[in-house]
């Protein structure tokens, strides 16, 4: 899952993507509006966490262009200001959810989760598609009842693929959702990291559909 | 006697019956003065008109003195007090008594031929007038009784003083009435002042109060407005306060808990050192936060102090542990033979917080000068540092309460300039801050304005050599500024 976090204190910021990198996560880290929009002009987030108080202007006001372009990426809002009313203000301005600082980082990687849960329109925790049942929470896959272990990026392709079971996903926006703009990625790493799940889940689970990407072969 | 009551009932009462009594006494002189002539006129008239009728022959006279011959029968009196007020004897030239009046005594009233005279007769004084009729050889003597005359002046002044017995406690009840009902409204002030509780700052209202009590409901209303203000200041102070430590507390947190989750040890260690800064930056906060209230609290004069400005600032910068960062520090010699006439603490107060900021924002290797700069009358200390400086449309406000421009440091408050601001507008320094116009920087500087203030810099020790210290670079130096 790969998030954005927009936070202008340096400590936060730094703790927040190497910790919910910790806790799965793909983060993109950007300390002003400016930088914000920039992001989110170029890339695809399935939920952003914003801090409200930027140096160049207010969180809401990201939030608010968003909700005007019909962006239903989720937002979790993360401020000091955490009177009722400023969560109101904050919820009614298109927030899926509001947390007060200072939190804890479990409970930030939790919500994050509920919120592009119900984004995609799910009431379980878990994912689950042909017998693979997965737990974005836990970060457990099962197959008919028997755990396997998957590395942190088969897990995010195993994710990506069981969240749009019979969409097909291109390497591009795979390779989008596990790894951020710092990061350095090899031109084969998305092929590499679906031949080491179609080892695991089975050689038969993953379809790939020739000059387009992969998807869950229908059952 | 403290009451405004009592007192005024007092003094209205005693003045209402000194100006009554000073009026009736001023009145009964008068009455007897005039009563005096009127009665006299009459007595005058009285005698010439029995003289005229003796003249003339209507009156028999006897000869003989027994009096009861020629006893002239008066009008029955109607008022029965002032009955037989006038008497009326008739004498020959030769000592005999020819004619009285009745009720008159038989004894001479007068011994004068003729005119005003006052004697005792019959135990009684007596006020003669007394006509000489040459002619017929007799004398008319007309007489008052004075005790007649001054009953009639007293019955005067008692009819005047009774009135006034009756008016005076009715007055007194009046006075007593009106002035508690003037000071109603400073009785309701008093009550509502005392119902009132410490948090109700609200301004008071009196009805319609009296323009006596008005300025000091004014004053009162003004008070409690500025004491409003105080705490609203304080009140906002202690939330942004708590809402500035929020976001350091949750980074803290984040990193702790980043440490305790890491699998690695690299991360671990990385969180740990983050920890660390921001454990730093915490209570760097918290220890602006006090200083910042502090400044508030003491508004009272501080004493000044002449420091030696070298040593002063080679020790606040030790006392600092630049162990954190990797800033030259450089020091202008003149500074060591530079006196300055400023109050210790808001003296350190300001140059720390100023050191701080400078080297919070220098670049790795920056070099943060102090310096003497004698060219500026006054002259002034100056410090400078190579960091991004402040973007000029911010200028103004850094010195605002947890402002925090585009080029903040990792480890600012908001707070460091605010603090050296109000350090010194208290000490009554100048104080200012610009860009460097020689490379990108930031200079602030502050003097003061009293020429006194400055104690012999020496002119030689300007030419600046710079002792230049290397502070010791510590782990987390590298991320002491971000913009």
């Amino acid at each position: 899952m790969r998030i954005l976090v927009v936070e202008d204190d340096a400590m936060l910021l730094d703790g927040l993507k190497v910790g919910l990198g910790i806790h799965g996560f793909t983060v993109d880290a950007v300390a002003s509006c400016g930088d914000a929009r920039a992001a989110l002009a170029t890339a695809e987030f399935d939920a952003l966490v914003l801090d409200l108080m930027l140096p160049d202007g207010s969180g809401l006001d990201i939030l608010r262009e968003l909700r005007r372009r019909q962006d239903a990426t989720p937002v979790l809002l993360l401020t000091a200001k955490d009177t009722v009313a400023d969560r109101i203000g904050g919820l009614d301005s298109g927030a899926d959810d509001y947390l007060g600082k200072p939190f804890d980082l479990d409970e930030v990687a939790a919500r994050l989760r509920a919120i592009s849960r119900r984004a995609g329109g799910r009431a379980t925790p878990t994912l689950s598609w042909n017998g693979i049942e997965l737990d974005p929470g836990r970060r457990t896959v099962e197959i008919d009842g028997n755990p396997i272990g998957l590395s942190r990026r088969e897990f995010s392709i195993l994710e990506a693929l069981i969240k749009h079971p019979g969409t097909v996903l291109s390497k591009d926006q795979l390779a989008d959702r596990l790894y951020g703009w710092e990061e350095d990625v090899e031109s084969n790493a998305v092929e590499v990291h679906v031949h080491h799940l179609r080892v695991k889940i089975g050689r038969d689970a993953i379809e790939t559909v020739r000059g387009l990407g992969y998807r869950l072969r229908s059952a | 006697m403290s009451s405004i009551r009592t007192r005024l009932f007092v003094i209205l009462i005693a003045a209402t019956t000194l100006i009554w009594l000073f009026a009736t006494a001023w009145i009964y002189l008068d009455t007897k003065r005039q009563l005096q002539h009127v009665l006299d006129t009459r007595l005058m008239e009285a005698a010439r008109m029995v003289g005229s009728l003796v003249t003339s022959g209507e009156i028999a006279l006897s000869a003989r003195a027994d009096g009861a011959l020629a006893s002239i029968p008066l009008p029955e009196p109607a008022h029965v007090s002032y009955e037989r007020q006038l008497s009326c004897q008739i004498w020959s030239f030769d000592g005999r008594l020819i004619g009285r009046s009745s009720g008159a005594p038989e004894a001479e009233l007068s011994d004068e031929a003729s005119g005003f005279s006052e004697r005792e007769v019959g135990g009684e004084p007596w006020r003669v007038y007394a006509v000489a009729d040459r002619d017929k050889g007799i004398r008319v003597l007309v007489g008052d009784r004075l005790g007649l005359r001054d009953r009639l002046v007293t019955d005067l002044v008692r009819g005047l003083l009774l009135p006034a017995a009756l008016m005076v406690p009715l007055l007194a009840f009046l006075i007593w009435a009106s002035v508690g009902r003037g000071l109603r409204p400073l009785r309701s002030l008093t009550q509502g002042l005392k119902a009132r509780g410490a948090e109700e700052l609200c301004p008071i209202s009196v009805g319609n109060p009296p323009s006596e009590i008005r300025p000091v409901i004014e004053a009162l209303n003004g008070l409690f407005g500025k004491v409003a203000a105080a705490r609203e200041h304080e009140r906002s102070f202690t939330a942004f306060a708590a809402h500035e430590l929020r976001t350091p507390l949750a980074g803290l947190r984040t990193q702790v808990q980043v440490a305790l989750a890491a699998k690695d040890a690299e991360t671990r260690e990385g969180a740990l050192r983050q920890t660390l800064v921001a454990v730093d930056r915490t209570s760097r906060l918290v220890r602006q936060l006090l200083a910042m209230s502090e400044l508030d609290a003491t508004a009272d004069e501080s004493e000044p102090h002449d420091i030696l400005v070298g040593p002063a600032l080679e020790e606040v910068i030790a006392s600092l542990g630049t162990g954190t960062t990797n800033t030259r520090v450089e020091i202008d010699p003149a500074l060591h033979h530079t006196t300055i006439r400023m109050n210790r603490e808001l003296f350190h107060l300001a140059v720390r917080n100023l050191h701080e900021n400078a080297v919070q924002h220098s670049p790795k290797g920056g070099l943060v000068r102090w310096f003497l700069d004698g060219s500026a009358r006054p002259p002034v200390i100056a410090v400078e540092d190579e960091g991004p400086g402040i973007p000029e449309d911010e200028i103004g406000l850094v010195t605002d309460r947890f402002f925090r421009g585009r080029h903040r440091s990792a480890v600012g408050s908001g707070l460091g300039l605010a603090i050296v601001n109000a350090a010194l507008r208290r000490a009554k320094a100048t104080f200012e801050l610009r860009n460097r116009q020689d490379r990108p920087g930031l200079r602030a500087e502050f003097g003061i304005v009293n020429s006194k203030a400055f104690l012999h810099p020496l002119v030689d020790a300007l030419v600046s050599h710079g002792s230049t210290r290397q502070s010791r670079s510590g782990p987390a130096g590298a991320d002491s500024l971000s913009n």
